[in-house]
């Protein structure tokens, strides 16, 4: 235990993307010392891929919008299950978010009156995103480390020292969070570089480690995406909530590797790319559900002529709802007419001239030219479903980001759960970002200033090391590679985007085998940045929220949002009354039901009673609320 | 449209390290950045690198590729010849930590050496008022994606060590181009501090930097010919400097 390295903070925050920054920055301006750990360099976090904007009813373009608007908006997205608190603060605090990032210097595209421009998005009633380009992560991010940055060089100025009360550990893996007498105490893990061990002592952790893509094959998360923090929670005792939810983008590209996961954008659809299968038919004819048949055409001539004339005709079935095209290439790929990479064809080369498609999808021409080759104005994409959002994650306490059962835990972002309920919009990732983060880190100034240091014994402290050399202590054992494409098989095949009852049943007893095999990984090479050892770890968290999504989706008898039962298909109003709550023992995961929070009056009175007799029982309208 | 590909991997440690040969598979459209994974999965477990999103956003995976910085998740396998071997080392301005993965922690000190945008004192959240054309400028500086290609190319400190106390680089070149026309920023003598401290006329603008840049920024042209040729008049006329605020700030400019 000598050569652990030891730190003592107020704060710990695990993850620098949006949210944990966020937290950092309300944690230290508090007066509090603040360590941010993560996995990867500082600056470089997943937030960067955000593309289309950060929603907040800034009223910038029109001025009939506002958090009600908003509010509503986020609840039908998410087809009520979202957690009511979460839906009406993010609503209400999105744009004192957005403005603050401008007074740390973020440059938002402008309207014309100087103010900050908004776009629409799907689900969204006005244009609501305010965005840089199609670069909007970037910028928050940059603007968040640029804001860390300021507040260091403040302290060096009072103090000397710009690190004293606020230091970014990079490349640091946090493989344990610590508690003694049941109350969070700290952080273990190691430094990437150097494979060195590394305490933090703190009385309070907050969990912002973003999502779980890469417990799946095809998906546009990177490398960091392996559920961390969601698999840290439930080892220190908190609950994740609905991990059945997860949105999947059906048009990500499956082929050539150098893409695969990347996403092709609705607008390809939406500008005249056509999906047909190995066969070289336009099979999306033969998937327009009844309730749709009106407004989507049933063959190829009506579909071509709404390009020109949108009045008289009715919309090509390559536009139908996003679950339904994943549906659809779901079905097709396992009939066995897929393309030999598992997907199918998406064309927009044969119907539009070059120089159109170079105009119209500038960057969408570029990266497939750049990244792999594929010139979209000569052949089609060959694109299948990716899996993109976790809506899923910690159970939370809506106004603190205090993680239910664990004292001094809280959790903010995408690691949480909750506020999209079934399914997320578009652009209300960026600011959950920022306004749980934000609430993340108050809760946690409030908690430490009432709780105090909480210090760490020897034995938790021997306990968190033995478990990082254990795969050096094994020779001739399992390889963490091969076990994670196992693994992303069965979540790909089983759990994916369209799911039954009896693949989830064989998903959960794969999964049980595959994690009692990894009990037996053995790493090559020493503990210097070895990527095999790191996976090693990582594959432990993605094991975990494998089970948890796996359990919670078998439980989940209907179909909502980002949860799409073959042999449930309806949406039902019992099941939106209940959240999917998983904990773990130290063996298993088990997912219990547990009754949704009810909307309050004020709350319930701002949806039209008829909307929301679609979504909730009869007992649950003639209520009215829940005061 | 599988092709056997050879490469030459750059292995070791800050005190040993060499060539190693490696055959591998490649397949039609992919990056090098896929191959180092194959080496990872099948032949070298232990392989050092990094990496983030894997689509040219977050600038993680920079290293030299037949001795040019580049990113390797936008570099295709299928621009380099078919008999030719594809050699893969770490960026040659940093201190190497292993393999392909170096200390980059110079550039994380530079950041910390230029001063924060400064807002006028008076300005609330949700007031400011600025035109498109105003943001643009400072906007293309904003895109970097901060791989540090430009500072590993850059010759000034390439192979000169002890010029890195005293140049700050292109990167942070275009930082300071970025806080001197954003249109709120009150700090003055931006152009000035990096002339003075940071080593700005230590560039000879041979725009090496401009050429690898992953963002296309034009950080020689957009950035330091720009400063280079205003730091002079301002250094001796304060006006100028009051004037371009006060216009910044009016929207005028």
């Amino acid at each position: 235990m000598a050569n652990v390295e030891k730190h003592s903070y107020d704060v710990v925050v695990i993850g620098a993307g949006g949210a944990g920054l966020r937290a950092a920055v309300e944690a230290r301006e508090a007066g509090l010392s603040v360590a941010i750990v993560c996995k990867s360099l500082f600056g470089k976090a997943h937030t960067v891929m955000a593309e289309g904007g950060a929603a907040a009813s800034m009223g910038n373009v029109n001025d009939n919008d506002n958090w009600m608007v908003h509010f509503r908006d986020t609840m039908r997205g998410g087809k009520f299950l979202n957690h009511y608190r979460m839906a009406e603060l993010h609503a209400k605090e999105a744009p004192d978010r957005i403005w603050e990032l401008e007074m740390w210097g973020a440059l938002f595209d402008r309207t014309k009156e100087g103010k900050i421009s908004q776009r629409n998005f799907g689900g969204h009633e006005y244009p609501r995103l305010a965005h840089v380009g199609d670069r909007t992560g970037l910028e928050l991010i940059r603007t968040m480390q640029q804001r860390i940055v300021a507040l260091q060089q403040k302290d060096k100025k009072e103090f000397g020292d710009a690190e004293k009360n606020l230091r970014v550990f990079a490349e640091v893996t946090i493989t344990e969070i610590l508690k003694e007498n049941g109350k969070v105490a700290g952080a273990y893990g190691y430094r990437r570089e150097s494979g060195g061990e590394i305490l933090f002592e703190a009385p309070a952790v907050v969990i912002a480690t973003g999502g779980v893509g890469k417990t799946f094959k095809i998906t546009s998360n990177s490398w960091e995406g392996t559920g961390d923090g969601h698999a840290l929670a439930l080892k220190a005792g908190a609950n994740l909530v609905d991990m059945e939810f997860l949105q999947f983008h059906p048009t990500g590209m499956v082929w050539p590797l150098s893409v695969k996961g990347i996403l092709v954008t609705e607008s390809v659809r939406g500008e005249g790319g056509i999906l047909t299968n190995s066969l070289g038919e336009r099979f999306m004819f033969k998937y327009i559900p009844d309730v749709f048949k009106d407004k989507y055409a049933d063959n190829e001539a009506e579909a071509d002529r709404w390009y020109l004339d949108q009045d008289n005709n009715r919309r090509p079935p390559e536009l139908l709802p996003r679950d339904e095209v994943a549906r659809a290439i779901n079905a097709e790929v396992k009939a066995g007419r897929g393309t030999e990479h598992g997907g199918v064809f998406l064309d927009v080369s044969k119907r539009i001239p070059a120089e159109v498609i170079k105009k119209r999808l500038p960057s969408m021409w570029h990266q497939f030219y750049e990244l792999a080759g594929v010139d979209i104005t000569k052949e089609a994409m060959e694109v299948g479903p990716t899996c993109h959002y976790v809506m899923g994650g910690v159970e939370v306490e809506p106004d603190t980001a205090a993680a239910v059962g664990v004292e001094g835990l809280f959790a903010a972002g995408e690691v949480a759960g909750g506020m999209h309920g079934s399914n997320r919009l578009g652009g209300n990732s960026l600011t959950d970002l920022l306004v749980f983060g934000r609430r993340a880190g108050m809760g946690a100034v409030d908690y430490v200033k009432s709780h105090g240091k909480n210090p760490v014994s020897d034995a938790t402290i021997a306990k968190a090391a033995a478990k990082i050399e254990a795969p050096f202590s094994r020779t001739g054992g399992e390889n963490a590679y091969s076990l994670h494409q196992e693994l992303q098989e069965v979540t790909h095949n089983l759990v994916g985007i369209i799911r039954t009852g009896s693949e989830l049943q064989e998903a959960i007893e794969k999964i049980a085998e595959i994690r009692k095999r990894s009990a037996n990984i053995s790493v090559t090479g020493d503990r210097k940045f070895n990527p095999g050892f790191h996976l090693a770890f990582d594959l432990d968290n993605m094991l975990l929220v494998a089970e948890s999504t796996a359990k919670s989706a078998i439980a989940r008898e209907e179909s909502r949002g980002g949860h799409t039962r073959d042999d449930f298909p309806g949406m039902n109003s019992t099941w939106r009354q209940v959240n999917h709550i998983s904990s773990f023992d130290g063996e298993k995961v088990t997912v219990k039901p547990q009754p949704l929070a009810v909307l309050p009056k004020e709350l319930f009175d701002l949806f039209d009673v008829h909307e929301l007799e679609k979504y909730m029982t009869p007992e649950e309208i003639a209520k009215g609320g829940s005061n | 449209m599988a092709r056997t590909l050879k490469l030459r991997i750059w292995r070791g440690d800050d005190k040993t390290g060499g060539l190693q040969d490696v055959t591998v598979e490649a397949n039609h459209g992919e990056v090098v950045l896929d191959i180092i994974h194959r080496v990872q999965a099948t032949q070298m477990g232990d392989l050092a690198v990094r990496w983030n999103c894997k689509a040219g956003k977050c600038g993680s995976c920079s290293m030299e590729i037949n001795g040019k910085p580049r990113l390797a998740c936008m570099t295709q396998v299928a621009s380099y010849p078919e008999d030719e071997t594809i050699t893969i080392t770490p960026l040659r301005a940093f201190p190497v930590i292993k393999d392909l993965v170096t200390d980059v922690s110079f550039n994380y000190k530079k950041a910390m050496e230029i001063p924060s945008v400064e807002m006028p004192a008076d300005l609330k959240p949700g007031e400011p008022r600025m035109q498109q054309i105003d943001v643009e400028r400072s906007q293309e500086f904003r895109k970097c994606i901060e791989c540090f290609l430009c500072q590993d190319t850059c010759h000034v400190i390439r192979d000169h060590e002890e010029n890195k106390k005293s140049f700050a680089g292109p990167r942070f070149f275009i930082r300071i181009a970025e806080l001197d026309m954003h249109p709120l920023d009150m700090l003055r003598n931006r152009k000035k501090s990096a002339q003075e401290e940071h080593g700005l006329g230590m560039c000879n603008i041979t725009k090496c930097c401009t050429e690898v840049c992953p963002e296309h920024i034009r950080i020689t042209d957009n950035a330091i010919i720009p400063m280079k040729e205003r730091v002079v008049d301002e250094k001796y006329d304060p006006v100028r400097w009051l004037g371009s605020k006060i216009r910044k700030r009016e929207g005028i400019l």
